[in-house]
């Protein structure tokens, strides 16, 4: 009994960093309903940005992750001014073939840069660290901590949609970007602002990313899949949805692996063509669309 | 000098030509009804002043200033709101969030706030959580009057702002008017309903197929040069 316990709640954490993975994801179809096949590099991207600062510059941890968050914000912030505003129109083909290519050309980069060889971000003693929850449960204080910082920044993501002019803005021209420009919007500007957040909010999974396991160059495309189901199965459009489905995604595979390691992967994908049988939009899909 | 000149307007949909060499020139203070046939280009002409289809720079002059070709953000920002056909609400935004989303980029130095919109319409005030489109047609087309308010324009565009309302709605509506013009606001009304365009404006221009045919005051112009205007031979 407490073995099934155990491997939910891991898979509830787990979950916590599929929601990380998939919120930058969410937010920026939510609001200018770009799918961005290269957001799972981007990720990996991000966290050979905070592994170049700690190991080049020797830098501590943390100050490497505000530096290359702040570095990130400017990426997506420019991609999207300079490249992928130019592609957003009726056709929806442009930017996934942009982003398809965005993607190589990022794996590419980062190997010839970095080489194939795996790394991770150190976190000293934290790596290891644990709670015990007593009845011989425990819980890992980097998990743990990944699943407070999802629940965190979907919170903040909130707010700034919902308190804010500037998310009053994202809304509008989520619904209606032509009127929205009536009312002095300038959509390039603020699609651009969406895709520095969503590369922050990318900063911040790939620092989890790093700490939990290795990475390389070429591991964005699975992260992109698990951010994907995510989005899906919890309805696109709502940012809790998202993290609902990042836990059904993780729960499933914590499952699938305690049955056979082989099963790990392919029961999250399970998971996510039953939940498309059963709820096709999702189950959190916004009201309005 | 006219507020906003159009000087031999054209305008294109692809290869389709909608507007033909259109000269008009709007003063400040003044109440314009542009009215036509289905088709005739009313919205179009609105569409090109405010941005939202091209044109070339000097065939639109607004304060002396060439703005045809800008972008409708820019212009929204020096001065020129739209209230769009189809009232076009933000669903996912609140009847106030509606309203305060037409005052971020630009809130002038007028009369027009959140309060005076409410008491312009005071009905909404009262529906100020409820999402936009929960709210009557009538409700909603204030809403749109007052979200282009809400940046004190120097000039207010409105397209088709009776179309699909009871008559006694349209009637509230209309009674705004007064109120609008009293802050020195110069309002151009595209309407498929004469009477009531008529009723309120103090110059008129009627479009057929994209062409001016005729133009002048209410007062002056005999109901058969308008039905002529208007529907052609």
């Amino acid at each position: 009994m407490a073995s099934g316990i155990d491997i939910v709640l891991q898979g509830v954490l787990l979950g916590g960093l599929y929601g990380l993975f998939a919120a930058g994801l969410s937010l920026i179809f939510g609001v200018m309903r770009l799918v961005n096949l290269a957001h799972g590099d981007l990720i990996v991207l991000a966290a050979f940005a905070i592994l170049a600062l700690v190991n080049g510059l020797g830098w501590p941890l943390p100050l490497a992750v505000v530096v290359a968050a702040a570095a990130m914000f400017v990426v997506g912030y420019v991609l999207q001014y300079v490249v992928l505003n130019r592609t957003l129109g009726r056709d929806i083909l442009p930017p996934l073939l942009l982003t398809f290519g965005l993607s190589i050309f990022i794996q590419n980069g980062l190997l010839e840069a970095f080489t194939a060889d795996s790394r991770r971000l150190s976190a000293g003693d934290l790596e290891t660290a644990s709670i015990a929850l007593g009845g011989g449960l425990a819980v890992g204080v980097v998990p743990l901590l990944t699943f407070a910082t999802a629940v965190a920044v979907i919170v903040a993501l909130n707010q700034i949609f919902y308190r804010t002019a500037m998310g009053r803005a994202f809304r509008a021209v989520s619904d209606d970007p032509v009127t929205a420009q009536l009312m002095g919007i300038d959509n390039r500007r603020l699609f651009a602002l969406a895709m520095g957040i969503a590369m922050v909010v990318a900063t911040i999974a790939a620092l989890f990313l790093g700490i939990r396991a290795n990475f390389d160059p070429s591991i964005g495309p699975a992260r992109l899949i698990f951010a994907f189901e995510a989005v899906i199965i919890g309805g696109l459009g709502s940012l809790w949805g998202t993290l609902a489905g990042g836990i059904v995604l993780g729960v499933a595979q914590t499952v699938g692996a305690s049955i056979s390691p082989e099963w790990q992967l392919l029961a999250g994908h399970l998971a996510f063509l039953a939940v498309l049988l059963v709820r096709p939009r999702g189950f959190f899909p916004r009201a309005i669309d | 000098m006219a507020l906003l000149e159009t000087r031999e307007l054209s305008a294109f949909y692809g290869d389709f030509q909608a507007l033909f060499g259109i000269s008009m020139a709007f003063e400040a203070g003044d109440t314009v009804a542009v009215i036509g046939a289905n088709g005739a280009g009313k919205s179009t002409l609105l569409k090109t002043i405010c941005g939202l289809v091209a044109t070339r720079p000097d065939a639109v002059v607004f304060d002396g200033r060439p703005i045809g070709g800008l972008r409708a953000a820019q212009i929204m920002q020096l001065g020129i709101a739209m209230t769009p056909e189809g009232r076009k609400l933000f669903p996912s935004l609140t009847v106030e969030e509606n309203l305060l989303i037409g005052a971020d980029r630009r809130k002038g130095s007028g009369y027009w706030r959140l309060e005076t919109v409410y008491e312009l319409f005071p009905g909404l005030e009262a529906r100020r959580t409820a999402a936009a489109t929960a709210l009557s047609g009538g409700q909603q087309q204030m809403v749109a009057i007052g979200r282009a308010l809400m940046s004190n324009p120097r000039l207010l565009l409105c397209d088709e702002i009776s179309l699909g309302l009871a008559p006694v709605v349209i009637k509230d509506i209309y009674a705004a008017m007064p109120a609008i013009r009293a802050q020195g606001t110069t309002v151009v009304i595209v309407e498929q309903d004469i009477v009531q365009a008529l009723a309120v404006a103090n110059r008129v221009y009627c479009l057929q197929e994209g062409r001016v045919t005729l133009q002048g005051a209410p007062a002056e112009l005999s109901r058969e040069a308008i039905h002529e205007a208007y529907f052609g031979h």
